[in-house]
């Protein structure tokens, strides 16, 4: 394999890591945008989870009002370059596109989101701003998708906002957690550069919340808060020798490599765990990362693997193989990892189970659990009142993000259990609304 | 294989496809490699008394990502001594003895004229065009337009050119003017050999809206154009029409405006043009396009049997008919293929804004319907709708009866009051107007907003 060789600088990283979705220039964009049909109740905006009208901002490009164009998308969505970038677009919008049922490209949508986006961030063009002030503050715990679009809203209905990030820098997945080649960090930072310059929320990096404490004195001082908290640490799996050197998991594993680029290794033969959409990006980056060889084992059948039809195109287009049907039952090795010990499985009637006596040891050196992330049940039993669903998400009113205790309010993959960017902020902004219409009674 | 040479009014070219008097005329060179590249016949560039023109010339119409459908230029006539032109058209028809070389004049006194005309003639130049057309800068100092516009000063200026022309001579009309026949007429009765149109349409083609002065800008300021392109092709084709039917006219027809494929030179035929002229689309893509136009206009002619030009000439005419004439018994009603439809509702929306209010959409499918008896037959859905053969329009009467207005005019069956019983649409559902209110509203709101909208009570924006 090896279609890559390891990356020593940072050169040949965003070589290895190449944009899927690189910009368009104003010419790509109207050709692109000249071939929109501008369909009644079109179905793009159907799919878009935070209802952007697609057809109108494609109009605005193509008659030359990129600044228009701008203010449409932000006006649903303020992760608005970000999801233009990382949206699985060929589920939501473009796949929703017309064109598809007559065998014909789908419009870009995403890149046209992109390209219109992008034109007011580097002109830092305002188009949006506080609202008059309504003496009331919310704060907000984490920076993310949800917390940052809950603070635009918020500051556009007038509240003070205080966000308080764990991290040292804002966007949370989006600069920690997608695929490098999904979006870069400079863009996504100037974006949330450009929205803070927008807004004037204030947000306070390293600064996680923890404590019963830390929460009281956000209660006394606060009207309301927000939770954009998202997830925790990669699941542990309970397997024998999970704590060797070398076994990681992908949340952690890509945070790492977001952060630090070409500086991070990769082991010489990666087993990687799992079937989602996280295990393709890790399987494919470790590729990227010059592995010669990149396993993806899954415990069910190929088609019953959770990730996008693309995104597993996508790692087996740099040399990702699938070893499916197989659990892992140990992880071996003496101090650093030296392979997966597997049980193949067998699905019957959508249940697996495993083949006796079917073990065998996948020889790797090293071993990327992406098998979900853990929810933050700890911290959240420290809100009183607050009630989790059996899966530990936070449960809230659908249309307002209320949480059982009627001050916190919930928005992202903390409340959703786990979803899209584009999901994080279209949520966040209904419940900024919702936050307004509480605090406004 | 079909004969794709022309006799036009005495003039003689190996195909109807000659490149009208423009800048692609402006030189022997250009010319020569037109006529290397397959072109028929080429009409010079105005020669006249050399004129001086302005730097930045010509400005364009784009369309979404559609460059040229329209163009327009504030250029004036040939800008060349006289001498020169005249010597290049010598050699030029010393190469291409076959080829049609007409030389375009225009000048102002009968004098001038008449020593243009025997100086080009002594060149060996095949036929004359009198540029009567030109509607911006010459038309200021009485030429061009200003003459296409006065049927008798033009009549007048053509029957000095008759005076000393042993050559055809081609009067070349404005457009710029209500009724394309006079000045036609005016020609006729001055003794023309022909007539060619149309020149371009008096135009601001663009305002530089950051600038706010028209373009093609010149130093901070414009004047007005002529246009032409793609876009004027049904302007002219209409007036080629008025003139191949006027039963006074009887004159050959070159046919300009618009013309960049054969489909477009055949449209211009079939409805009289025994010679094209195409200027813009030579201009945009060079004089390759040629191969394009000779070997489209070859494979229609194989089709439909047609041997010579001559026999497909105004074949169109006999089709085109006042209004009065048309068969109002005659209905056409709009059938959507559902298996080829891609939901795109253009045409749901179309008709609901734009027409009858005769398609509807039904829950748990993008597949719009027809409603039949709200269907008056006008075409706007299927025009509309971006797949091939989706739409249709299929005919629902008999065939078997014919009534024209002219005739319900001659019984006495006309609406002939306000609010005549008989009026057309009297009969035909509308829908009440307050039953418009709230289909659109929603969509004025941002984001979830709009999907939401009746959902949720949305808070007053801040």
């Amino acid at each position: 394999m090896a279609e890559y060789s390891i990356p020593t600088t940072e050169q040949e990283f965003q070589l290895n890591f190449a944009q899927l979705k690189p910009h368009m220039n104003r010419t790509e964009a109207l050709y692109e945008s000249s071939r929109c049909l501008f369909c009644f109740d079109a179905p793009c905006i159907k799919a878009c989870p935070s209802g952007i009208d697609i057809p109108q901002f494609i109009r605005q490009i193509n008659s030359g009002n990129e600044t228009g164009a701008a203010r449409t998308i932000y006006e649903a969505n303020y992760f608005g370059n970000a999801c233009g970038k990382v949206c699985p677009t060929e589920v939501l919008c473009e796949g929703a596109c017309v064109y598809n049922l007559q065998d014909v490209k789908p419009i870009e949508i995403g890149r046209l989101q992109s390209y219109a986006t992008t034109q007011v961030i580097k002109s830092g063009k305002q188009l949006f701003g506080p609202g008059a002030a309504t003496g009331k503050s919310v704060a907000v715990i984490g920076a993310g998708p949800a917390g940052i679009s809950a603070a635009c809203e918020l500051r556009a209905l007038g509240y003070e906002v205080d966000v308080f990030e764990a991290k040292a820098q804002p966007s949370g997945l989006t600069v920690y957690g997608v695929a490098p080649y999904k979006i870069t960090n400079e863009e996504i930072l100037a974006e949330m550069a450009y929205l803070q310059a927008q807004f004037g929320y204030r947000v306070h990096f390293n600064s996680p919340i923890n404590s019963r404490e830390e929460l009281s004195k956000l209660e006394n001082e606060y009207d309301a808060i927000f939770l954009g908290i998202g997830l925790g640490k990669t699941s542990e799996l309970g397997l024998p020798g999970e704590d060797k050197i070398n076994c990681t998991g992908a949340v952690e594993f890509i945070a790492e490599l977001r952060q630090h680029h070409h500086e991070v290794a990769v082991g010489r033969k990666v087993i990687v765990l799992g079937g989602g959409n996280t295990a393709m990006d890790a399987a494919s980056e470790s590729s990227r990362l010059g592995a010669e060889q990149v396993i993806l084992a899954y415990r069910r059948a190929k088609d019953e693997m959770g990730a996008y039809g693309f995104e597993y195109d996508l790692a087996k287009g740099v040399g990702v193989k699938g070893l499916f049907n197989v659990a892992p039952v140990e992880i071996v090795g003496n101090g650093y990892v030296s392979g997966v010990k597997f049980i193949r499985t067998e699905t019957k009637d959508g249940k697996v189970s495993e083949i006796a006596g079917s073990e065998f040891v996948e020889p790797c050196d090293m071993v990327i659990k992406a098998t979900g992330q853990a929810k933050q049940t700890n911290f959240l039993s420290l809100i009183p009142g607050l009630k989790l669903d059996g899966k530990g998400r936070i449960i809230a009113n659908a249309h307002t993000g209320q949480t059982t205790n009627p001050k916190y309010f919930a928005s992202g993959d903390a409340w959703n259990g786990g979803a899209e960017v584009v999901n994080a902020a279209a949520e966040a902004k209904l419940t900024a609304r919702g936050i307004h219409a509480y605090l406004s009674k | 294989m079909p004969d794709l040479s022309i006799n036009f009014a005495g003039i003689k070219s190996p195909n109807p496809f000659w490149l009208a008097s423009a800048p692609p005329t402006n030189s022997g060179y250009q010319v020569m490699k037109a006529f290397d590249a397959g072109w028929g016949g080429a009409v010079w560039k105005t020669m006249g008394v050399p004129v001086v023109n302005v730097s930045s010339r010509y400005g364009g119409v784009n369309y979404r990502d559609k460059r040229l459908v329209g163009f327009n230029n504030i250029e004036l006539i040939s800008d060349r001594p006289l001498a020169d032109n005249l010597r290049e058209i010598e050699e030029v028809k010393k190469r291409f003895p076959n080829h049609a070389v007409i030389a375009s004049l225009m000048v102002q006194s009968r004098q001038e004229w008449h020593d243009i005309v025997r100086q080009s003639q002594d060149a060996g130049a095949d036929g004359f065009e009198l540029n009567f057309g030109c509607p911006h800068g010459m038309c200021e100092r009485g030429m061009g337009s200003a003459v296409g516009q006065e049927p008798k000063v033009l009549q007048t200026i053509v029957e000095w050119v008759m005076e000393v022309a042993q050559k055809p001579v081609i009067v070349k009309l404005t457009p710029n003017i209500s009724d394309i026949t006079e000045p036609a007429l005016a020609a006729r009765r001055g003794g023309a050999d022909a007539i060619s149109l149309i020149n371009t349409i008096q135009s601001i083609v663009g305002v530089d809206i950051d600038n706010f002065a028209p373009y093609p800008v010149v130093d901070g300021k414009g004047t007005n154009g002529g246009y032409c392109g793609p876009a004027v092709k049904p302007i002219a084709l209409n007036m080629v029409k008025n003139c191949a039917q006027h039963p006074d006219i009887r004159l050959p027809i070159s046919g300009i405006g618009g013309i960049e494929n054969w489909r477009d030179a055949v449209e211009h035929m079939l409805l009289g043009a025994g010679s094209v002229q195409v200027c813009t689309a030579a201009m945009h893509f060079g004089f390759g396009i040629i191969r394009e136009m000779t070997s489209g206009l070859e494979q229609y002619m194989v089709e439909k049997g047609f041997e010579t030009i001559d026999q497909l000439v105004g074949k169109a005419l006999p089709n085109v008919l006042p209004w009065e004439d048309l068969n109002m018994k005659y209905k056409v009603t709009a059938n959507i293929h559902a298996e080829k439809c891609i939901g795109c509702q253009l045409c749901y929306t179309a008709c609901e804004d734009g027409a009858h209010q005769a398609i509807r959409l039904n829950a748990g499918t993008r597949v719009p319907e027809i409603i039949e008896e709200n269907c008056v037959g006008c075409n706007l859905c299927s025009l509309v709708c971006p797949v091939e053969q989706c739409i249709t329009m299929e005919r629902t009467d008999a065939g078997t009866q014919h009534l024209t207005w002219k005739g319900r005019t001659e019984a006495g069956d006309v609406p002939v009051e306000f609010n005549d019983e008989k009026a057309g649409g009297r009969h035909h559902w509308v829908p009440e107007p307050a039953a418009a209110l709230g289909k659109e509203r929603h969509k004025t709101l941002p984001g979830k907003a709009r999907v939401l909208n009746g959902e949720t009570e949305m808070p007053a924006e801040a």
